[in-house]
């Protein structure tokens, strides 16, 4: 006779799974209402995801009250793990999101904001981005990126494009395999130590001293390939050009910056205690991704003859100049990448949001690709204002001072300082100064450049509306003024990764 | 108000830059011109209320900014800085006073007010980091004055400038990052104040890998002898507003940084380094200066020549002692004077004729006799006459380094004299002998609104010049100031004796006399 569980009910905790239930009910709302009355309009949609992001982002504030007063949550038979990072990463994932969704209410009608399916999918996203990074058990984590990279791949589709049809299947095969590889990782790890949750493969692998560590490393290979695909690292970054060109502008820049953050918590959750316990080749092997997809993709950038393409470059460099954050793994580095995260997410979602308001449905005779360089030269003399807000934004992604990125350059190569990595800190410098010279080409454009014959300006805000102005509005005071808000910033991000331990 | 008057003096023209969009474009110089002169009057002010007995720092102010990284919004003036502020308000006066037509007059007034702003801040800021933020921010208004109103290689030259400028800024910012570390293991706490880094005693090793990361940064920016490439470019590609700002104030960002970072943060390495720097310095000046004997566009000779009198200005803040260092500061003060008023003098001609080819001009002294006359006393300053502006400088800069070395100094001071020959054989192809060129016959003399702007350099040319004492006092003090301290924290004993101690010396002149009494 087997015995009862008993489970009580407060042992489970859960109010862990409350912000992640959020966009779930919303999703399954959204579809409900489509079920009863079809043809509604996207400004329904967009409030409705709006106010559930709203009340998830709310959500979030309890559990982070609760976390600073009792410290680390479990839950839900200890598989979800509420640290300072989960809950971190998941202001950067729902924050984003809020500033990503009015995107939806542009002026010209694209094809896939006209299904309510768009945004139960998003929100479908948003939920499984909350649980990969909400948990260290590697199976919750599998299920979170599945959920999120599937609906992912069907909202770049959306867009219903050619390009955007091979955008979403390169994405869909090369995050096919990237889940492949992390489920062998995950299968290796289990195999070692009996456990899929982080916190026991670490403490199985410390107590006998790696032994087995040619398995380990097989593990961390399979683990390392898939985070570079999820993030983006050179050699496995081939897809990121592609799909951001493909996706619509408004995705691309939401791509750059909510999936990256999320994976970029797990590999800090897996790599960090590897690294501190001594895996030398490890340390190796991620030194040498950091320094190559930071300058790579820089000097690829550099050649680049469309915005869009540059921008997609210029994150694949950024996702390697904070991937040594993970290398350097101290306190320090570890806020420092939020700190980065933040910032960046605004400046990105800024510069991207500028391309989508310029998006043309038919492209002039001279303009080879939609965002191409040409398209912005003399933008100063047609829509002052607007360039100069782009200007703003590239100076911002170039790290010049006082604008947002330059508070999260500095504060991670300085993390670089004093973690003892003195010479990754002159690489970071020297590569921010190499791309200082693509996001210079494009105000040497719209700055010094005379406008292409037959341009009349309007096709900069030919997508503007108050909501999208808005957004970008506010992206481009959060870049100016973000010196304000940076030292409360700094020292709860500091608090929160301090008390969860890394 | 006079608490701070620093941040007003750094805030109110990006402020009135600001405003400066809604007023209509016909307006604009009358407020461009308004603007500047209230900054002078404020600068001025600044002056007067300065208390010139006095060594340190004056009109401090403090703001946390980032307290949880130790970044401090710290400014205050000494007698180092303070004259550099009041010359790039002066300038950034005469320069929207004197601009000529302008095609988008708007946008060049706007962007020179942020440019002032910028350089106000640059040389009032007491905390690395936010001296960074002006540093580099001084690039952004510069690059789009070159790039938008320059010449026809305007694009590349002004990428060019802020690559380069921008790569030596980021080597730099790692150095101060690691300053800010460095006092953090000494004291428990992040730190950006220069004045907290000023306590900071260092190990020499460490001291020598800083200096080189700060040398970086602040020779690109000079520019010294293997950096000095984006010069020549810059300067004949940019409008003649743009080179006079270039010349006169923001080269001397990198000189001042020296004084006010290198030498008292670094004094072992500053001395480790005296003659390496030196022979980059004194390569910079004859190197420059038989490159500017080879120019036939005049803004190319007058660009060269400024390159090679910054070479003197390093030669004699490595001097290490007062004497070089007050005379390199008031050089500073000088060649902005001076340079700035050659490249308005360019300017003047480029608008008649479009060209800057002295080929093309000769004989102008007949046509224009006084624009004549301004170019030679200009001239005559450029090259180092006694009784004008730059011959104290000069004079002060290399007896400070002759202390050092004889033999560099005698080498300096020849190729002053390599500095004398081609200016004055650019003056002699353009101004003497027949009026050659058909074109240059009934050109019209300097007008009113020209001289606005040179007869006020000309006759802070003469009266420095002649009696150097109200600038060279409070100079002077900051000086001794700055080479005591460097004597005190000096470890090395090489170091101890080419840093001259000014106590002993002050006690020993005390007791004689008290003995005399």
């Amino acid at each position: 006779m087997i015995e009862p569980v008993n489970v009580s009910l407060a042992s489970l905790n859960l109010m862990t799974l409350a912000p992640m239930l959020i966009p779930i009910v919303g999703a399954l709302l959204i579809l409900v209402i489509d079920i009863f009355k079809v043809g509604l309009d996207k400004t329904l949609y967009v409030s409705i995801s709006l106010l559930f992001l709203l009340m998830d982002f709310s959500a979030l504030l309890g559990s982070a009250g609760v976390f600073t007063q009792d410290g680390i949550m479990m839950g839900v038979f200890n598989v979800m793990l509420i640290d300072g990072l989960a809950i971190l990463s998941q202001f950067i994932i729902v924050g984003a999101s809020m500033l990503f969704i009015p995107l939806a209410l542009t002026h010209k009608r694209f094809h896939e904001f006209s299904y309510p399916e768009f945004f139960a999918l998003f929100l479908f996203m948003i939920a499984g981005f909350q649980f990969m990074v909400a948990t260290d058990n590697l199976i919750l984590v599998f299920v979170g990126l599945e959920t999120s990279s599937l609906a992912l791949y069907t909202l770049v589709a959306m867009h219903n494009r050619d390009k955007s049809f091979e955008a979403a299947v390169k994405y869909f095969t090369m995050g096919a395999l990237a889940a492949g590889f992390f489920s062998f990782g995950a299968m290796i790890f289990y195999a070692l130590t009996g456990s899929v949750e982080i916190s026991q493969i670490a403490a199985v692998l410390a107590a006998n001293k790696y032994v087995d560590i040619a398995y380990v490393l097989v593990g961390v290979v399979f683990m390392l390939a898939s985070f570079g695909f999820k993030l983006s690292l050179v050699p496995f970054h081939t897809w990121a050009p592609d799909v951001y060109e493909g996706a619509s502008a408004s995705m691309a820049g939401f791509m750059s910056i909510v999936p990256k953050i999320a994976a970029f918590v797990v590999a800090m959750r897996l790599f960090e205690f590897l690294i501190h316990s001594g895996v030398v080749w490890l340390e190796i092997v991620l030194y040498s991704f950091v320094i190559l997809t930071m300058t790579a993709a820089n000097i690829w950038a550099l050649v680049q003859t469309d915005v869009k393409r540059m921008l997609a470059y210029s994150s694949v460099s950024h996702a390697g100049f904070v991937m040594a954050a993970i290398l350097i793994g101290t306190t320090q580095s570890n806020s420092a990448l939020f700190l980065y995260w933040i910032l960046f997410s605004f400046t990105n979602l800024g510069s991207f949001s500028m391309l989508w308001i310029s998006r043309q449905k038919h492209l002039p005779l001279h303009q080879m690709s939609d965002h191409s360089y040409d398209k912005f030269a003399g933008m100063v003399q047609t829509s002052p204002v607007a360039a100069s807000i782009m200007g703003l934004f590239m100076l911002s992604l170039a790290g010049v001072p006082p604008f947002a990125l330059f508070w999260g350059k500095l504060y991670l190569i300085s993390s670089a300082v004093t973690g003892g990595y003195t010479i990754l800190a002159f690489i970071m410098a020297l590569n921010s100064a190499i791309a200082g010279y693509y996001y210079l080409k494009l105000i040497v454009y719209m700055f010094m450049k005379e406008p292409v014959m037959g341009n009349d300006g309007h096709v900069y805000v030919s997508n503007a509306t108050i909501a999208l102005k808005s957004i970008i509005g506010f992206a481009a005071i959060g870049t100016i003024f973000a010196f304000v808000a940076l030292n409360p910033l700094l020292e709860l991000i500091t608090a929160f990764v301090y008390n969860s331990g890394y | 108000m006079l608490n701070h008057i620093l941040s007003i003096l750094i805030f109110f023209p990006a402020l009135a830059a600001m405003l400066g969009f809604i007023i209509h474009k016909d307006s604009i110089r009358a407020y461009g011109v308004a603007i500047a002169a209230i900054e002078f009057a404020l600068s001025l002010w600044l002056w007067f209320s300065f208390d010139s007995s006095a060594s340190g720092m004056q009109f401090m102010e403090n703001l946390p900014l980032v307290p949880a990284f130790g970044i401090n919004y710290i400014l205050g003036v000494d007698g180092i800085s303070l004259f550099i502020i009041i010359l790039a308000s002066f300038f950034t006066m005469i320069g929207i006073a004197s601009l000529t037509d302008t095609k988008n007059e708007k946008n060049m007034i706007v962007t020179l007010l942020f440019l002032q702003m910028t350089m106000a801040g640059v040389f009032a800021a007491l905390d690395g980091i936010v001296f960074y933020i002006f540093w580099e921010l001084s690039l952004v208004p510069m690059l789009y004055i070159i790039g938008a109103w320059g010449g026809p290689l305007r694009i590349y030259a002004s990428v060019k400038f802020f690559l380069y400028t921008f790569t030596g800024s980021l080597v730099m910012l790692v150095g101060m990052l690691f300053m800010a570390y460095f006092y953090y293991q000494a004291t428990g706490a992040w730190s950006f104040a220069i004045l907290d880094w000023y306590r900071l005693i260092l190990p020499e090793s460490f001291q020598l890998w800083l200096f080189a990361a700060f040398f970086i940064g602040f020779a690109i920016k000079v520019p010294m002898f293997p950096f000095h490439t984006w010069l020549p470019y810059a300067h004949g590609q940019a409008p003649t507003i743009g080179s006079v700002i270039l010349a006169a104030i923001l080269l001397k960002m990198g000189t001042y940084a020296f004084i006010r970072f290198s030498l008292p943060m670094f004094p072992d390495a500053s001395v480790f380094f005296m003659f390496p720097i030196a022979v980059l310095a004194i390569i910079m000046v004859i190197y420059t200066a038989m490159v500017a004997y080879a120019q036939e566009d005049v803004k190319q000779v007058v660009a060269y020549s400024s390159v090679s009198h910054m070479g003197i200005i390093i030669l004699g803040t490595f001097a290490l002692n007062v004497e070089g260092i007050t005379g390199s500061i008031f050089l500073m003060i000088a060649h902005g004077v001076v340079s700035g008023a050659l490249f308005l003098l360019v300017g003047v001609i480029y608008d008649r004729r479009h060209t800057k080819m002295m080929s093309e001009f000769g004989g102008l002294a007949h046509v224009m006799p006084r624009y004549a006359t301004i170019f030679g006393l200009m001239l005559m300053a450029s090259v180092g006459m006694p009784l004008t502006i730059n011959f104290v400088g000069e004079f002060l800069s290399l007896l400070g380094f002759y202390k050092q070395s004889h033999i560099l100094t005698l080498l300096a001071g020849t190729a002053i004299i390599v500095g004398a020959i081609y200016m004055l054989a650019a003056y002699k192809k353009m101004f003497f002998g027949e009026v050659t060129n058909e074109k240059n016959k009934n050109l019209p003399d300097v007008s009113k609104r020209e001289l606005l702007a040179l007869i006020p350099l000309s006759i802070i040319t003469i009266w420095l010049g002649i009696y150097p004492k109200p600038i060279l006092a409070p100079i002077n003090n900051s000086v001794e100031s700055i080479v005591q301290l460097m004597h005190d924290k000096s470890i090395t004993n090489e170091a101890k004796t080419r840093i001259p101690n000014l106590v002993k010396g002050a006690e020993i002149a005390k007791t004689s006399e008290q003995g005399a009494h």
